[in-house]
Formats: C-alpha cells, structure tokens, sequence
C-alpha cells in the first residue's frame, strides 16, 4: 500500500527519534501476557539507549526483565498505576534512584492530557492494525477488547508506534486508536499470550467469606437510598465484588430495576446483566474477560473509553463524575477511612491505584468491601501503611464484622441501620481486629523515597520508603 | 450446627462469622488417630482464647471406649465448652458414664454443672432406646441423628429422598419432645446440590426437628430460610399472642381469633414462631409483644 | 527428648519443630515476621517454659497462626518430644 507506515521495530525507534533522558509509554491492556514492554526494552537496551523514563499505566509480574534494564542503566525512572511481583519487590529495597511515581488511571489520563506527563515515544501494542496504524484490542491471536488506557498516549505522545501480531486489509474498522495519530507500524510475532490476555470462563467464588462478604455489599447497595431505576455502578474484579453482581442482579429482576449504565473494567458478568436488559449500556475503559472483549467488539451500547473519559477528575465530562455507586477493594482500610490498595502491610508494593482514587472521589457512594483479616494480617488498623484514597472520598467499609459507615453520611448509616443490618462503628472494627490478632510491630522502613503517590489532581499524597 | 474439623485452626479461627447457631469442633471422625493429641489441644486453646461471640460452642469428642474419648473430655470441660456431643450413643448407661467424666473434671476445676450434653445417635440400636438416652441425664440438651453409620448399620444407603432415615429421624422427634429437649438433623454433604439440600431441611422441618447440621457456610442460608417464619405466619401468630392478651385482660379463658376459638396447641405454636422470628432476627423481642 | 514435630504448612496453621538443644534456641520463618515474629517467639518460649521446657531448639514455619493456635502447637509438639502427655491418662 502507498504510504505504509509499517517498519522494522528498530527502524520505528530511529524514526521516531528517540534520545537518552527521554519518556516511553506503554499500556497494559495485555496484563498478565504482555510482551510488547519487554520486547521493546530489550531492544532499546540492545541499541545503546541509556537513561529512559517508563510511563506505563501499570506493571506486572511479566515485567519483572526490567530489573536487569535499571541495573544497567538503560530505564532510570518509572511511572506507572501498580506494580505487582519481584520488581515491586526489588523496586521496594530500593533498586530504582529515583523514586515511582504512582497515579490514578483518571490522574495518568489527565496528567498526559495536561502535559504534566510528557510522552516522547509511545509503543502501543494491539491485537489487530492496519498498515497506517488503525488499531484495535480484536486480532485473530489475541483479544483484549478496550484499548482504554492506550487513548491518551496515542493522541498525546509526540511519536506513536503501534506494535501488532495481526496486520489486517486497510481499512480497520471501527478503530480504537486512529492512523491520524500513529507514525508507525510494527509486525511482531506476538504481542502476548492470549491465554493470560483473557481469561473464557467466569469463575464465580466458592469462599464462603467472599460470599458472606458479597451479601452484605449488595444489602448495603440495596438499602443504600441509591438502589432506584436508572442507577449506574462499578465494580472490581475480585471475587466478593463478582459475586455482588449476582445478588443486586436478583434484587434488580425482583423490584423490576434497571441500571443506566455500568462503568470502568467490564466483566462477563456485567455484559450478561446489560444483555439480559437489567443494564443500559458498558462504558468500558478495559475488558477484562474475553466475553466483554467480544461483547465490546459487537455491541453497539458497549463502548470504549479513554482513561480520561473514564476517570480524569479535571474534566468534568469523565463518566466516573455520573457514578452513582462504586464497589472497591482494599488492602487496608484505617479509622479515618483511608484506604490504602497499593503497599502490603509487609511494606512491600504489591498492588495498583487503579481507579480507585477516582471512583472513590467521583462517585456518589463508595464501598469498600474487605475482610477485617486476612490470616494473621489486619485490614482495617488504626493508620494505613500508604495513603491511596483518602478517607473522605470513602463512605461504607464491608467486613465480616460488621459494616462501617463514615461519620460524614450518617443519612447513609440510618438507612443501612433501618434495614437491619449491623452497622458498627470503625473504630471497633480496628479494635476487634486487634484483639485477634494483636498489634503489629512496625515496618522495618528506610529512609529512601521509592514511590510518591500522586492524587488524581496532580498533588502529591504519600511517600513510600524503602523497606530493609 | 455447623461442623468444623478440629485439627483445622483456619476454618476454627472464623466459623462464627457466618452467623451459625452453633459450631461443632469435631475431634472424631474428621481426625486421624495420629493428629488425635494436637486437635485436642487446638481445640482446647481455641475454645479458651477466640471469641465466638454468643454461638453455643459443641464439642464431637471421641468414644469413651477410646483411648481419646476421657482426654477429650477434660481438655473441653478445662475450656469452659457449652455442649458435649456424644458420638455413637446406644444406650442410657453411656450418657451416664460421661456425665461420670465430665463431673469429675468440673469438681476440679470447680465449675460443676456447666457443661451438657447432646447424644448422637447413629445406630439402630441407639433409634430404639432413642427416649431412655433423651432421658438419661439432666445435662441432656438434646439428640442428634447420625445418618451416616446409621444407615450403613442399617444396610442400606442414603438415598436424596432420605427413606431409609424416616423412622430414625421420626423417633428422635418424638424422643426428644417427649424429653422435652432439642433434636437435629444430620449432614447433607453434597455441596453442589442445593435443590435437594433445601428439599432436605424443608422436609425436617416438617417433621419436628429444630435444626440441621451443616458441613460449610454456604449452606446456613437456606436452613435460615426453611426455619424463619413467612410475614404471613408471624402475623397469624401475633393475631393469637394478641388474642391470649386481650383474654387475659377480660378475665376470660375463651380465647378468640377472627371469631374462632382457639385451642391450646394453636397457642403453643404461634409462641414457638414467635420465638423462633425473634431467633432469626426477622423481629425485635420488643416489637414481638 | 527426641525430636517431634506438630501442626502443618496450611494457612492460619504453623509447624513446630522441637528437639535437643541447650536453652531456647527459635528458628523462625514466618509470612508475618516483620510485624509480628517477636509475638510469635515470645508466645513459643512462654508455652514451653509453662511446660517446665528450657532447653531445646524449636524451628517454626508460621502460615499467619493466631496465639491460641501457637500455644497448641507448640504444646503438641512438647508433649510428643517428651511423652509427658498435659492430660490424665
């Protein structure tokens, strides 16, 4: 085809004009399989390139080569929403000089958007694209669905390179990211493991305290005064929070309510709901299962989003500000309410921002559904080891024991209390999980600065230091 | 009553939280004979230290004819147990020879008549002299039915209609009424057959049975279910408390409901579904009068 | 004493290890040490002193064990060391 943009990864990289001290981005849309962050630093390495700054919208296990390419030199900085494995954990002892910069989907979105996070070159990984850079997350060997988080670096970056296992007939349509803003194509072998890209099946938990847990939330949703005709919501991924789905589907079907719209990371459930009628339409920022990867593909109510459509809390027209309920997750949960998803209680980073910063934020009531215990760890203690959410952006914490409700709703905590469920004051939960398993000696932290976590505004929250 | 094994401190740490009436440790069949030793003293340390709130706390020890079953009994008393569960019971004289041990245990530590008892009953011989154990022991709480062994005494096998066990859970009930102490029903260990698990417990109710043993959390929902009185029958039963009321008030010993009189064993009904509402948490004790 | 072993690797649980040694010697490993291996030590040197124990070495994997369930392993583990059962026979 006449001016076809696609090259060697190489001859991409030249044209692209990439130099030492410069910003990289990369999405993880691929999660578990990605293949695209490690192919490209290698060969960065390979050719001499020292210096680099990774602006990632998260990292995994799958990443953890990057250790060997900041021993040497060749990555210097790292910005990202999470980071899980034996990178987080060397990242953690302190392996990167400077510091991680941790951010929000909505704040990675609006940083770009606004120029805060400078992206020279964006390498974007999709399963299908076109020779001048049409791309889509719909390929023959992979699906990954939405291409969400990959949005605001295709438009913003200075220099874009689609990387794809699939090169399809011009044109590819309907495209996700568009060939106006693309200057390169690259065919690879394969740009992930299918396998670990979307998983087919839908588990549904078996655990019985996920399940207990997953009944209260829905009760609380249910009696929360926002359960009405027209209401929209979003869920996590972790079992209590799929498990939810179910009881608020079946409370939907009994009272004849139907949901506008869902939000955020879309799961097969939540595709089975809006094609049973019970849910508008998905406003889908990541397809998490290969069913809502097709459903995106097929249905016309089932739409992608840019991170900065989903989350940004600087544009007012982000669907997260039209979010009537959220359920979250937590690794921790203090006496304030703030809400730490991002360091384990062994000081090591082993989680992500994700979008809870901003759905917490933006949202008209957020739930945090978390066991007061997991083992011998507390999740709901007196300060959270690293402050992600802040506390007055959290209204209702679910635990096995006993709901807590912020002092700031108390309509909310009459409501909950009227329907008769046990709403307990959190200061008791802190205490009764002190008095199982007793207090916490604490973290053997250093005085190294290994992470910032920034808010969603562009302001800066906490620090986290490097663990001994 | 839910099951917990006793050599499980995971599952032993939180069993409570699903809100059961009551958990049952089991040192007994869940137990290999070498862990024998290190269950007791889990179960001991556990019952000792974790706060499992109000849920009455039964211990499954081991026969008496074991050389576990007096250990067993000592370890559980020093713990302060509510309930003893006697695995196997066949005849009277062996309700009485672990009231013998518990006794002795309590006087030590000077606590005597804390701790009752419930008797398993799981073989034919036991479903015959089902009343003379009900009645063996003033610590006696109640009886409970062992389908497994009982239906391998029997020579037959658990079918999901349950036949084979309508005779031996009939005569609990009436054993236990007759006692005037609790009966429950045995385990349903098909996890993955709810529709006959609640056909099950339906079918119990029916029968007479104040409860059902449980193997796993999931299941304490539909018993909650089949055992909470529907708003219809609450409210019959209110119609009837409220009737006694206003007889009382007038001096009258007709007792009158919609214009029809009432009998005694109507009474006794709607107080036991009254009980049974507030039991569930479906009323308040205070709404209930 | 000969050498004993109770408990198991499972989550919540911990394995205890006793035999011979001169005082109390502690190995252990633990998914909580950071914040609570000094607890779980002083909760294994309490428990076999209780027992009239001062010598031995003791390796514990710990899955996250509450107390109450230390103090039981640890107890099961002395009394199959020593064949001095803490129950009458």
């Amino acid at each position: 085809m006449r001016n076809s943009k696609v090259v060697s990864l190489e001859e991409a990289i030249r044209q692209s004009g990439l130099k030492d001290g410069q910003t990289i981005s990369f999405h993880h849309h691929f999660r578990g399989g990605d293949k695209v962050v490690n192919m490209v630093v290698d060969k960065l390495a390979q050719m001499g390139f020292k210096d680099l700054k990774l602006a990632a919208s998260s990292l995994s296990d799958v990443h953890k080569p990057l250790i060997e390419h900041i021993k040497n030199g060749v990555i210097t900085g790292i910005s990202t929403s999470g980071l899980r494995g034996e990178l987080a954990d060397a990242i953690s002892h302190g392996l990167l000089s400077e510091p991680v910069v941790f951010r929000s989907h909505g704040g990675r979105g609006s940083a770009i958007a606004k120029g805060e996070l400078k992206i020279d070159v964006a390498f974007l990984g999709a399963s299908s694209a076109d020779e001048l850079g049409n791309a889509t997350g719909y390929g023959e060997k992979s699906i990954c669905g939405s291409l969400g988080y990959a949005l605001p670096d295709a438009r913003y970056a200075s220099h874009v390179v689609v990387l794809t296992d699939n090169l399809v007939e011009y044109p590819n349509m309907p495209q996700s990211i568009s060939a106006a803003d693309v200057e390169s194509v690259v065919v690879v072998d394969s740009v992930g493991d299918s396998s670990k890209i979307s998983s087919g099946a839908i588990r549904d938990s078996k655990n019985p305290r996920d399940i207990l847990l997953a009944k209260q939330a829905a009760k609380v949703i249910i009696n929360s005064g926002y359960f009405k005709d027209g209401f929209s919501i979003q869920t996590g991924t972790g079992g209590a929070s799929l498990a939810a789905v179910k009881y608020i589907r079946e409370e939907m079907i009994a009272r004849g309510i139907k949901a506008s719209f869902a939000l955020g990371g879309i799961t097969a459930h939540m595709v089975k709901l809006h094609e049973e009628g019970l849910i508008g339409k998905l406003i889908d920022v990541q397809s998490f299962d290969k069913v809502a990867a097709e459903s995106i593909h097929n249905d016309p109510l089932h739409q992608e989003v840019s991170a900065v459509e989903y989350a940004s809390g600087q544009h007012l027209g982000s669907a997260t500000h039209a979010l009537d309920i959220v359920i979250l997750s937590a690794l921790e949960v203090d006496t304030q309410f703030n809400v730490n998803v991002l360091v384990g209680s062994d000081g090591i980073i082993r989680g992500a921002i994700g979008g809870h910063q901003d759905t917490a934020a933006d949202s008209a009531l957020s739930i945090i559904v978390c066991p007061l215990l997991r083992g011998r760890i507390p999740c709901v203690v007196p300060k959270v080891t690293t402050l992600i959410t802040p506390g007055k952006s959290v209204d209702v914490v679910v635990t096995e024991y006993g709901i807590a409700v912020n002092p700031g709703r108390p309509e909310i905590a009459q409501r909950l209390q009227e329907a008769g469920l046990k709403v307990v004051d959190i200061n008791e939960l802190a205490a009764k999980a002190a008095s199982i398993i007793g207090t916490p000696d604490p973290l053997p932290f250093g005085d190294k600065v290994v992470g910032i976590v920034m808010n969603r505004d562009g302001s800066v929250l906490d620090k986290i230091y490097n663990i001994k | 009553m839910m099951f917990v094994p006793g050599n499980n401190p995971g599952m032993m740490a939180d069993a409570h939280i699903y809100g059961p009436d009551s958990i049952m440790l089991d040192l007994e069949d869940s137990v290999t004979m070498a862990e024998k030793d290190a269950a007791r003293l889990l179960v001991h340390n556990a019952l000792k230290s974790i706060d499992y709130g109000n849920t009455e706390m039964v211990v499954r020890i081991n026969p008496l004819n074991t050389p576990y079953g007096k250990k067993d009994v000592e370890a559980v008393v020093k713990a302060g147990v509510d309930v003893i569960r006697m695995p196997k019971t066949e005849t009277a004289d062996e309700v009485k020879e672990l009231e013998a041990e518990i006794l002795k245990v309590e006087e030590e530590i000077g606590a005597v008549g804390r701790t009752q008892i419930m008797a398993a009953i799981e073989s034919a011989l036991g479903v015959v002299n089902a009343y003379a154990i009900a009645t063996a022991s003033k610590r006696m709480m109640g009886i409970a039915l062992g389908a497994e062994d009982y239906s391998a005494n029997l020579k037959t096998n658990r079918t999901p209609g349950g036949a084979e066990l309508l005779l031996a859970r009939e005569q609990i009930v009436v054993a236990a009424r007759a006692a005037g102490i609790a009966c429950f029903d045995t385990v349903y260990s098909n996890l993955d057959d709810m529709e006959t698990f609640r056909k099950e417990v339906e079918l119990i109710k029916t029968l007479g049975f104040d409860g059902k043993s449980i193997i796993n959390p999931r299941q304490i929902e539909i018993v909650n279910e089949v055992f909470t009185p529907s708003e219809k029958e609450i409210n019959k039963a209110r119609a009837v408390v409220a009737a006694i009321k206003e007889a009382q008030a007038k001096g009258s010993g007709v007792i009158a409901v919609n214009g029809k009189m009432v009998d005694r064993p109507v009474v006794i009904r709607a107080e036991r579904t009254i009980a049974l509402a507030i039991a569930a948490g479906v009323i308040d004790k205070e709404e209930a009068l | 004493m000969k050498e004993a072993i109770a408990g198991t690797l499972e989550s919540g649980d911990i394995m205890i290890t006793i035999g011979p040694g001169k005082g109390l010697e502690i190995a252990l490993q633990s998914s909580v040490e950071a914040q609570f291996g000094r607890q779980i030590k002083a909760v294994i040197t309490e428990t076999l002193e209780g027992l009239g124990i001062k010598d031995a070495h003791v390796d514990a994997i710990d899955k996250g064990a509450l107390d109450c369930t230390i103090r039981a392993r640890v107890t099961a583990a002395a009394v199959r060391a020593t064949g001095k059962d803490v129950w009458k026979d």
